[in-house]
């Protein structure tokens, strides 16, 4: 078998096996989203006004996103630490590169579902309207900037796992290093949705922006998740 | 009789610690070897040495033909470490905890029956989640593992601690089962009457050397 269809094989196996943990616990559905959809209800509180509220759904949602993914990392390493896996796959020499792709792919999933049920609050408690173009913006929005999320969640998720703290620790290395895919996310989500006469177009270029972030911490989290690991 | 670990003078040292000074040690296939002393004599040092985890600093060492030195990497995934910890998914089952490993691998469905019915983690219990299993449960879970990761030499540290009377028999007839199947097995136990009991050799470890 080839390296690269081992990595593949280990890949899938990890990212099947994270998915498996979350369908067992139900931790994401329970307690993440409620927690998540909460956070929307009292943005709605605080801006107590339709026109500030369209205006600034988009940041209420990446902002909603980023303080549930912290919930969700830390779940996603708590989980390998219990009982010693993730030193157990360290010790088994299992490829950590894999290791790395396989917990990004699987936290990929759960933040896009994430996103999936912030975005449908938002247009719910907000009363946000979108165009069909708008639509398929905000869908690719989601997507490079889950992707970028995902790795940099990874990364860092498995940089903080084995230190005391780790659960205040996490916030403050994650929050500065994600700030431009809160801009970005931001910005092409206001043209997604029209905020303040925003165009489609003009959310573009902001994609391409996220997708340079997620491109450049999949390959960084590739070379940097085993050393950091080890360490 | 073919040796399986051959470490001679090895120096390794954690931190600015020396936890192992200049040791030989020779393990035979198919031996169940205790490693006893006292704490800190180096016997988990040496279990690591040999699971290719923890670098020599001075002499020479093969696991299984593989430098201890040089190739790390492919003494890791031949052997099986087991420390105090079970290194299981506390939400997935028994099955789904071993079919991961065996999905690390490549292994067949048919070998991850084998090892749970060898393991006695079959039936009802293969359902089971990890975080309900009592402590011998788990470390046979973790035991399964091993045998569907093929590991060819396991490396247990305390593997009786936490057991409770029946479960420590259980294990010591699995480790002999598994010996009879072809894998050789060095263990690093406090309880020397129990396990000098199931060791075919006895090595002394103190002061970061054996005798």
């Amino acid at each position: 078998m080839t390296n690269t269809s081992l990595r593949r094989r280990i890949t899938f196996a990890v990212a099947r096996k994270d998915l498996r943990i979350e369908w067992n616990s139900r931790v994401l559905v329970n307690q993440v989203a409620p927690f998540a959809a909460i956070v929307m209800v009292l943005f709605a509180f605080a801006l107590d006004n339709d026109g500030i509220l369209q205006r600034v759904a988009p940041g209420l949602v990446w902002l909603a996103t980023l303080f549930s993914m912290l919930v969700v990392i830390q779940r996603s390493f708590s989980v390998e630490s219990a009982d010693g896996a993730l030193d157990a796959l360290r010790v088994a020499g299992v490829d950590p590169t894999a290791i790395f792709l396989g917990k990004s792919i699987a936290l990929m999933v759960q933040l896009f579902a994430l996103e999936a049920l912030l975005v449908g609050t938002a247009f719910v408690l907000y009363n946000i309207t979108m165009s069909p173009a708008g639509l398929v913006e905000a869908f690719v929005t989601m997507l490079t900037a889950t992707a970028g999320l995902a790795c940099v969640g990874t990364l860092y998720g498995g940089l903080a796992a084995g230190v005391r703290g780790r659960e205040t620790l996490l916030p403050l290395l994650l929050l500065p290093v994600v700030a431009p895919v809160l801009i970005g996310a931001t910005r092409a989500m206001e043209a997604a949705f029209g905020s303040g006469g925003a165009q489609v177009s003009e959310g573009w270029p902001w994609i391409g922006l996220l997708t340079v972030f997620a491109v450049l911490f999949i390959a960084l989290g590739s070379v940097a998740f085993g050393p950091l690991v080890d360490e | 009789m073919e040796p399986v670990i051959e470490l001679k003078g090895v120096v390794a040292v954690l931190g600015s610690f020396p936890a192992l000074a200049g040791i030989d040690l020779t393990v035979q296939r198919g031996e169940i070897l205790l490693l006893q002393g006292p704490n800190g004599a180096g016997k988990t040092s040496l279990l690591r040495v040999c699971a290719g985890l923890l670098p020599i600093e001075r002499g020479e060492g093969r696991v299984l033909g593989i430098d201890v030195t040089s190739q790390r990497e492919l003494i890791r995934a031949r052997v099986g470490l087991l420390g105090h910890s079970n290194g299981l998914y506390l939400d997935l089952t028994v099955e789904q905890n071993i079919m991961f490993w065996a999905a690390t691998v490549g292994a067949s469905d048919a070998e991850v029956a084998s090892a749970m019915k060898r393991m006695n983690v079959d039936g009802r219990l293969a359902k089971v989640k990890a975080s309900q299993l009592s402590a011998g449960q788990r470390r046979r879970t973790a035991l399964a593992s091993l045998i569907v990761r093929r590991a060819e030499i396991w490396l247990l540290d305390e593997p009786h601690a936490g057991l409770d009377a029946s479960g420590r028999d259980e294990l010591d007839g699995l480790l002999r089962d598994a010996v009879a199947a072809g894998a050789t097995v060095v263990l690093a136990s406090h309880e020397s009457e129990r396990a000098n009991g199931l060791a075919t050799r006895v090595v002394t470890v103190d002061g970061g050397g054996a005798r």
